[in-house]
């Protein structure tokens, strides 16, 4: 029961390993618990658990196995939002088909519905299909449920949410050599700097040398230390393309900053959201793909990640997987995020969008749960506070 | 002996599990939280309760592992040796036992807290992993090796501003002290205050947990900070009427200094309070 208990925290990504689950044992044999639930909870969780960031992951696990709840899955993202499905409806609706509804249960029958259908063709297109298109069975195909391009909320609406666009966009590539105005950024940047040690002995250390001389009892004892020069690894993956388009300058900006700050600094491109595949040269970004696994492999987990977006898309691109809006993508947007998350401890998020309207756009919100709430606005406080965190 | 709180300290019912975990097992327990909430003077009432003798080690960004140890001052020697002073022949003399050794030398078991490990460098924990896990360390000048008599109650706190490493998180039991709700803060008082008004308890608390709503602080008041302004509060006898901010003009919180510790803070509420009282004008 306790191992289950042990695999199951472990694959919901707490990093939890055998020596504290010795040590919960343990505890267990000295009967600290006094076999009370409410004890045995504590005391696994201040064993187990160190970090309040797993908190709440470690309850939902623990409510999951020792009460036989059923897990509950990151983020409410498998609720559809209730305004798409009045978008969709009232888009592909006309005046009759509406007045049938009513006849047929009014708008919150058809909305659950719906939202069932929905449900329901997520789970189908796994298995190959694409769920916008193919649901021949659906009723809803008779209200003009369109499989070229349907964009919800694009009317009226300020945030571009669309579900899919399959028209291909133009990336730019980003310049590295814009370089007015970035002297404030480059000041925040420099935080990232941490001057570790290492490598061959080549500066006279005064200090340890005044010490050791002392220690000597006044025998000269010439002590080197090595040379500084920055450590600070860096992954830099930036969003193009899209909603980014307005961004591209404070992008570059930012980007020809970096270039001249870090030693190690590897860049990678990616649309809205990171998937499979990500690419380094944007102009021949179709031709010229890495996949995301090479890239997690190649780099070991002391580099920082920064994402660069404004993670401003469609929820279905974070939460469902075929919710690309470039391709088809196996693996939903979030799977990957974590993915990258899993590995790189270090990691930011940069959102240029003003932070007042982060609240307004559902997708900013799941991207900044996902990221643990290490989104910062691409402000100077805010790359400040960023790269406070992630020298932390 | 189990700690169960005291009289001037309310635990948790989680706080109390980790600590009589963490003293059963003679694990180090970390203890993390909002600034205010009473992390350090756990480990004071954790030795008063149990009655330990306390070692309080500070953490500064300067402090290195080797200080909790022991330091060689070989200054001092090279100075007596130049003056020929008969003591610079035992080199015992020169070394200064740190807040771990003694610790590790007292009689009876101690309490040892190790306060604000997240100021020091990077690789401070690291560098105290095999000394809080074997409670024991080598003394190079003196060629010995120093052994806790007692395995030490080791209290850990932290305010998160730098990571700890895994290896060191592995060792140790961890809490989290989450912002006490109202019940317990109410409790929380009353250990501090006994002879306080219930009704200015209340209207303070109401006040102070509307304050800590407010959006966009950058400090947000914690308990300390309750405390400190609730005895201000009797102090200069504030009518109970004035914390009463909703049939009152001024919205500001009567003394407010004790709770909002920085400019922009006050500035943020004054311009909140300022909005709310020209909207109530308006209707």
């Amino acid at each position: 029961m306790f191992v289950n208990f042990f695999l199951e925290l472990r694959q919901a990504g707490l990093p939890v390993s055998l020596k504290e689950y010795l040590t919960l044992m343990e505890a267990m044999k000295q009967d600290l618990a006094e076999r009370q639930v409410d004890h045995f909870y504590y005391l696994s969780r201040s064993a187990l658990v160190k970090d309040e960031r797993h908190l709440d992951r470690f309850d939902r696990v623990f409510g999951h196995v020792f009460k036989g709840l059923e897990y509950i899955e990151d983020d409410g993202t498998v609720a559809i939002p209730e305004e798409w499905l009045k978008k969709l409806a009232e888009k592909f609706l006309t005046e009759d088909e509406k007045k049938m509804i009513q006849s047929l249960g009014g708008w919150d029958k058809l909305m659950e519905t719906l939202k069932k259908r929905l449900e329901e063709q997520k789970g189908r297109h796994q298995g190959g299909s694409k769920w916008i298109g193919t649901a021949g069975t659906s009723p809803f195909g008779a209200y003009g449920y369109n499989p070229e391009g349907v964009r919800i909320g694009q009317d009226g609406s300020r945030n571009r949410r669309a579900v899919k666009v399959w028209d291909k966009r133009e990336f730019k590539n980003l310049d590295g050599d814009v370089e007015i105005g970035t002297r404030n950024i480059k000041v925040a940047l420099r935080r990232l700097r941490r001057f570790a040690r290492e490598g061959a002995a080549t500066e006279l250390d005064l200090p340890d040398t005044i010490r050791s001389t002392a220690k000597n009892a006044g025998w000269l004892d010439l002590k080197m230390v090595p040379e500084r020069h920055n450590a600070v690894k860096v992954l830099l993956c930036l969003d193009v393309g899209g909603s980014m388009d307005d961004h591209v300058r404070v992008c570059e900006e930012l980007f020809s900053a970096a270039r001249a700050e870090f030693k190690h600094l590897e860049y990678f491109y990616f649309h809205n959201c990171p998937y499979e595949r990500l690419w380094q040269d944007n102009r021949r970004r179709h031709a010229k793909m890495l996949p995301t696994w090479q890239v997690l492999h190649t780099y070991p987990a002391d580099y920082k990640l920064i994402f660069v977006g404004d993670a401003t898309m469609s929820p279905y691109e974070i939460a469902v997987p075929g919710g690309s809006v470039e391709h088809w993508n196996e693996e939903a947007g979030q799977v990957w995020l974590h993915r990258m998350l899993a590995i790189y401890h270090r990691a930011i998020w940069l959102n240029p969008e003003p932070q007042e309207r982060w609240e307004y756009t559902q997708s900013v919100r799941m991207v900044r749960q996902i990221m643990g709430g290490r989104m910062y606005p691409l402000t100077l406080q805010g790359l400040d506070d960023g790269m406070r965190e992630l020298s932390r | 002996m189990k700690f169960s709180g005291s009289r001037t300290y309310v635990a948790t019912e989680d706080l109390m599990v980790a600590v009589n975990a963490a003293v059963a097992l003679e694990r180090p327990l970390l203890v993390k939280g909002e600034p205010g909430t009473g992390k350090t003077v756990l480990a004071q009432e954790v030795a008063e309760a149990l009655g330990k003798p306390l070692f309080s080690w500070h953490i500064k960004s300067t402090t290195k592992a080797q200080h909790g140890l022991y330091e060689y001052d070989a200054v001092a020697r090279l100075r007596d040796g130049q003056l020929g002073e008969a003591r610079v022949h035992d080199i015992a003399n020169y070394i200064k036992p740190g807040r771990l050794w003694q610790a590790f030398d007292s009689e009876a078991q101690a309490v040892l807290l190790i306060d604000e490990i997240d100021k020091a460098d990077i690789e401070f924990p690291n560098d105290l992993l095999l000394e809080l896990d074997r409670m024991e360390f080598y003394v190079y000048e003196l060629q010995k090796t120093v052994k806790a008599r007692h395995r030490p109650v080791v209290f850990i706190t932290s305010n998160n501003e730098k990571e700890l490493p895994d290896a060191f998180l592995r060792r140790c039991f961890f809490h989290y002290i989450r912002f006490p709700d109202r019940e317990t803060m109410r409790r929380i008082v009353a250990v501090h205050y006994p002879q306080i008004q219930e009704n200015l308890v209340r209207e303070a608390m109401n006040v102070f947990y509307e304050l800590r709503d407010v959006p966009g602080l950058k400090k947000r008041p914690s308990t300390s900070e309750l405390l400190d302004w609730l005895k201000l509060l009797m102090v200069e006898d504030i009518p109970i009427e004035a914390l009463r901010s909703k049939d009152s003009t001024k919205a500001i919180p009567p003394l407010y200094g004790a709770l909002l510790k920085s400019e922009q803070d006050v500035h943020l509420f004054e311009r909140l309070a300022f909005m709310a009282r020209r909207e109530r004008g308006g209707h």
